[in-house]
């Protein structure tokens, strides 16, 4: 079975975030991999291991050329990547990312399955895994919590706003997996050693034949970016042994006790 | 300016979600609720709130929303009803609709947002970026229709006293290969007390509670505040409290009276969750920690010999 999983390269969440002139995040600096897409890989892993056989690919999309979030990946076990890196793409919406990703993931041969994330966590559009499998005509789980597949048919847990439901779904398909789905193992020393010489294949839109892209394709504009009103200073306190008494005389105050 | 709502049902009724959708489309335009489902026993609420006709797909028969309700949404447009607007709820089925159907009409979609204008013929939407610090105002340009979906809690839900709604039938069209994921069994999770995002006083805990059973704390004192019990995504994710609780981001959005963080940093994914709340007390040992930044109080301690102490107090008050 083979499963291509879209990972996003990112700022690291550590460092605060910041806009550029033309209001998009900032990207210039050193990307990672987005956590949030680990687990996807983590159950790409774990399903191909239990298939016997096939790969894990990846795609992603980036400026300038970056990869280290693709080798952290593919440090993790996947056997190869497809990087899309344009200029032109700079600004592109949700949609048109969906569109370069089913591009590139037919370019790659396509997949008996596509994982994505639920969202990602610089961004967090949240629409792309399930645009994606409406552009390649796919049916989809999002929000999946719990992944098994047997003859050909994939069996989800799919989390709801008020529990989850169980969910059968044929492959090919499309499927966003949430946070905790799986434990995401850390590269071995000899899963990095091996990453830096998988083959990465880095395309450009106009290799992959989507148009218009960046700015110029997307059907939305920035028109303000304003600080949001902050909140008054509260009291901090050291706690003496006594917090406890604060927080009693507070919730009195309020008249909620 | 003709406005869609899609419109979720839970219990028999609208969800609050929907109604403040609804309530302030009409201050913007002519409202259609759009119904994944059958729409005769809240045809009534949803035309109080502001709709003036109700699409109904009729039972989805286990198909997902995404893509059945996007089909049947592109059917009614195909057959010459456009609207200039559809609103969506931030749901999970609100995020799958939108998704969907921005393929099929070829349109962006902008998500997360908080609040809409309309002025003239441009419509614009925003965006709290950075844990909220940050607001984005975004403009659609193009034509229509525009796509956006809203947090819960970005609009008060107000009755406008209106007549129940026509519900015309909106059928599901046949999906083919894209409608192959069936819904077998569904699973709601039992949890006792107010509601997460109803509550007047939520008890959320996270990582500095330091193993899952210490969550019984938590627990213990939203009780006795008669508040709902919620959590960070690091211990969702952990498996120590199920999603349901989660308040954040990527969780529940909660603007309760009182709300009250112990043991948690405050990520940006999860103060855009509880930011809104009237009163914040934060229980944590860092005092360098985010949380402590947007706290009225802040106790900079042991969450395991507070959280004690504040309980017995509680409980002796009776």
């Amino acid at each position: 079975m083979n499963v291509i999983v879209c990972v996003k390269q990112i700022p690291d969440p550590a460092t605060p975030g910041a806009l550029g002139s033309d209001n998009t995040l900032k990207r210039d600096g050193k990307l990672i991999l987005d956590e949030s897409d680990s687990y996807g890989v983590e159950m790409a892993l774990q399903l191909v291991d239990a298939a016997g056989g096939g790969e894990v690919s990846l795609v992603s999309m980036a400026p300038n050329g970056e990869v280290s979030g693709l080798r952290t990946a593919l440090a993790m076990g996947a056997a190869k990547g497809t990087l899309i890196s344009d200029p032109a793409l700079q600004g592109s919406d949700a949609l048109t990312t969906a569109k370069v990703l089913a591009a590139a993931i037919q370019k790659m041969g396509g997949a008996d399955l596509v994982i994505a994330a639920t969202e990602s966590s610089d961004g967090y559009t949240g629409t792309v895994p399930e645009q994606l499998a409406e552009v390649l005509g796919l049916p989809s789980v999002t929000f999946a919590k719990k992944v098994t597949i047997a003859d050909g048919t994939l069996n989800a847990d799919r989390q709801t706003e008020e529990g989850y439901d169980e969910v059968t779904c044929p492959l090919p398909a499309v499927i966003s997996v949430t946070a905790g789905v799986v434990e995401p193992r850390y590269p071995s020393f000899k899963g990095i050693m091996a990453a830096k010489s998988k083959p990465i294949d880095t395309v450009t839109a106009a290799d992959l034949g989507v148009t218009p892209v960046g700015w110029a394709g997307a059907g939305q504009s920035i028109v303000n970016v304003a600080q949001a009103e902050a909140r008054a200073a509260g009291e901090i306190i050291e706690d003496d042994g006594e917090g406890y008494a604060k927080i009693v005389a507070f919730l009195e105050n309020l008249k909620v006790i | 300016m003709n406005i869609w709502v899609f419109s979720q049902e839970a219990n028999g009724a609208p969800t609050t979600a929907t109604l403040e959708l609804l309530t302030k489309a009409r201050s913007l335009g002519d409202v259609t609720a759009f119904v994944g489902g059958d729409a005769s026993a809240i045809a009534g609420s949803l035309g109080e709130h502001g709709a003036a006709r109700v699409y109904a797909t009729g039972d989805l028969g286990g198909k997902l929303p995404g893509v059945a309700v996007a089909a049947a949404m592109k059917a009614v447009i195909d057959g010459g009803d456009t609207p200039d607007l559809i609103m969506f709820p931030q749901t999970t089925e609100g995020r799958d609709v939108m998704s969907r159907l921005s393929v099929k009409l070829d349109r962006t979609v902008l998500t997360n947002n908080v609040d809409i204008v309309s002025d003239g013929g441009s419509v614009s939407v925003t965006t709290p970026i950075f844990g909220g610090n940050t607001l984005v105002t975004t403009s659609f340009s193009g034509p229509g229709p525009f796509l956006a979906a809203f947090r819960p809690k970005s609009f008060t839900a107000e009755s406008a006293g209106g007549a129940a709604a026509a519900v015309t039938a909106a059928p599901v069209p046949e999906l083919g290969a894209l409608g192959g994921a069936q819904v077998t069994a569904v699973h709601v999770e039992a949890t006792s007390g107010p509601k997460l995002d109803e509550a007047a006083i939520v008890v959320s805990g996270g990582r500095g509670l330091g193993e899952a059973p210490k969550y019984e704390m938590v627990e213990t004192l939203a009780k006795l505040l008669k508040g709902a019990p919620g959590a960070s995504r690091a211990i969702v994710d952990a498996g120590w409290v199920p999603y349901s609780y989660q308040v954040g981001q990527t969780g529940k959005v909660v603007k309760p009276g009182v709300y009250i963080a112990v043991g948690i940093s405050g990520a940006t994914q999860h103060m855009v969750g509880m930011k809104g709340s009237k009163n914040i007390i934060a229980i944590n040992k860092d005092k360098e920690a985010p949380i402590f930044g947007i706290a009225d109080l802040g106790i900079v301690g042991d969450v395991h010999k507070v959280l004690p102490k504040l309980i017995e107090a509680l409980q002796s008050r009776g």
